[in-house]
């Protein structure tokens, strides 16, 4: 790792205030993904702005219809709170099935999300919620945030500071995982509202990162059971494709974790 | 370079480092302590668990330098000069280790798992628990029945104080 200034701010506006002050800083959260870079020199920020003691990055609740997260909830967190089991236990479910225990206890939602691996697992769950990313500077909507490998729309210097999630009439996540580094092969959330169209975004699987599968949304708002996908195949030509599986596997695992997604309404199933 | 002072094994600890110095080389380079294992530096493998303000985490992924003020526990902090903590002592009866290498880090996460748990665990949650800790010997069972077996002792025959919580 090349050398490195850590700051450890105690506030938002401290936080920006390092950020603008720096000529090549990073924010730092759980440090999972940012650190082995830096450590394989593929990232060498000159300042780390560490994100995780902000108090406004903080705190988890339910209201008016929505679960609001912080950002710097780690994993472990989002897991094991009563308040996320109650209100949408796939995703406390799927928070729960990320990396491992150790990983768990360090990674957060608000850095996985800004990080957007396209095999990450929290992606498909704020899209297929259609959840809201609050940013230090302005509320982003799920369609409007994820833009392609490892991209978002975040400004240099925006942080996110909490994930607003609509509580869902039920939610399902299903995923089959590479056996040995434990990412998503695919994954597939799907959610269903009370009075909207039903959401399904995948994870893993497609080459440009999560995306919403339209098809099997339209067949879900037909009618909402397994039955209702029957035939219906993913388009391989959107598939990654590596020495872990090919477009076609892909694309075949993305129907089957949907069909399982559906049955398991309510929680998630691994594989 | 920054003095970070932490809280190890029950011992304030001051440790002159640089800002990219990471967990465990404050640990073992720094401090000295060379039970903590580096076997992978890629957080895979688990041979750097410590215990860090009451939560197992890979000590080669996390910076020194953000863990000023915490309080940490490594495997040296476990045993009574010859007495055996419950967890090293599991592992010896049920011959939870091989080489040995890995154990280091199989102990901490799994006297993380049983405190974490207060003792109330089962096989399937020992083995989900312990995904982030890889051995290349033993084929994890007697890994397994030694995490169970330790933690049919918890907390009457653990050592006062170890439960961070």
């Amino acid at each position: 790792m090349y050398e490195t200034r850590y700051h450890r701010p105690q506030t938002l506006a401290e936080a920006a205030q390092l950020y603008d002050g720096a000529e090549d800083p990073a924010f730092l959260s759980g440090g999972h993904t940012l650190i082995p870079t830096m450590k394989n020199r593929l990232a060498a920020p000159a300042d780390l702005i560490d994100l995780r003691r902000i108090p406004e990055l903080r705190g988890i609740r339910a209201a008016d219809g929505r679960l609001i997260i912080g950002a710097a909830q780690t994993h472990a967190e989002v897991a094991a709170s009563d308040i996320v089991r109650d209100a949408i236990p796939a995703l406390a479910q799927l928070a729960g099935s990320i990396g491992d225990v150790q990983v768990r206890h360090m990674g957060t939602m608000g850095g996985s999300v800004a990080n957007n691996d396209p095999s990450a697992d929290y992606p498909s769950a704020v899209l297929s919620l259609g959840g809201c990313v609050v940013t230090s500077q302005r509320r982003i909507a799920a369609d409007d945030f994820f833009a392609g490998l490892y991209a978002t729309v975040l400004e240099p210097g925006e942080v996110i500071v909490a994930i607003e999630f609509p509580i869902p009439v039920a939610a399902g996540y299903a995923k089959h995982r590479n056996p040995a580094s434990r990412y998503a092969l695919a994954a597939v959330f799907v959610s269903r509202f009370d009075g909207r169209a039903p959401r399904v975004a995948v994870t893993g699987a497609s080459e440009s990162g999560v995306y919403r599968w339209s098809e099997a949304e339209e067949r879900l708002a037909e009618r909402f059971d397994v039955e209702a996908l029957e035939g219906l195949t993913a388009v391989k030509a959107i598939m990654a494709e590596d020495m872990h599986a090919c477009r076609a596997y892909r694309a075949s695992l993305v129907a089957t974790m949907t069909r399982r997604a559906v049955k398991a309404m309510g929680g998630m199933v691994v594989s | 370079m920054r003095d970070v002072t932490l809280t190890i094994n029950g011992t304030s600890k001051t440790g002159q480092i640089e800002d990219r110095t990471l967990l465990v080389q404050l640990i073992r380079d720094f401090l000295g302590m060379t039970g903590t294992h580096v076997g992978c530096d890629t957080s895979q493998c688990g041979a750097c668990t410590v215990i860090l303000d009451g939560k197992s985490v890979k000590s080669c992924t996390v910076l020194a330098a953000a863990t000023e003020g915490a309080d940490l526990k490594t495997i040296e902090g476990l045993a009574d000069g010859d007495t055996l903590h419950p967890v090293q002592s599991a592992f010896r009866t049920h011959h939870g280790l091989q080489c040995g290498f890995c154990t280091p880090g199989m102990i901490m996460a799994s006297v993380n798992i049983i405190e974490r748990h207060k003792g109330q665990i089962d096989e399937a949650t020992v083995r989900h628990e312990l995904e982030g800790n890889l051995c290349r010997c033993t084929g994890y069972h007697n890994i397994v029945k030694a995490v169970l077996a330790a933690a049919e002792s918890y907390p009457q025959g653990w050592p006062a104080g170890t439960d961070p919580h």
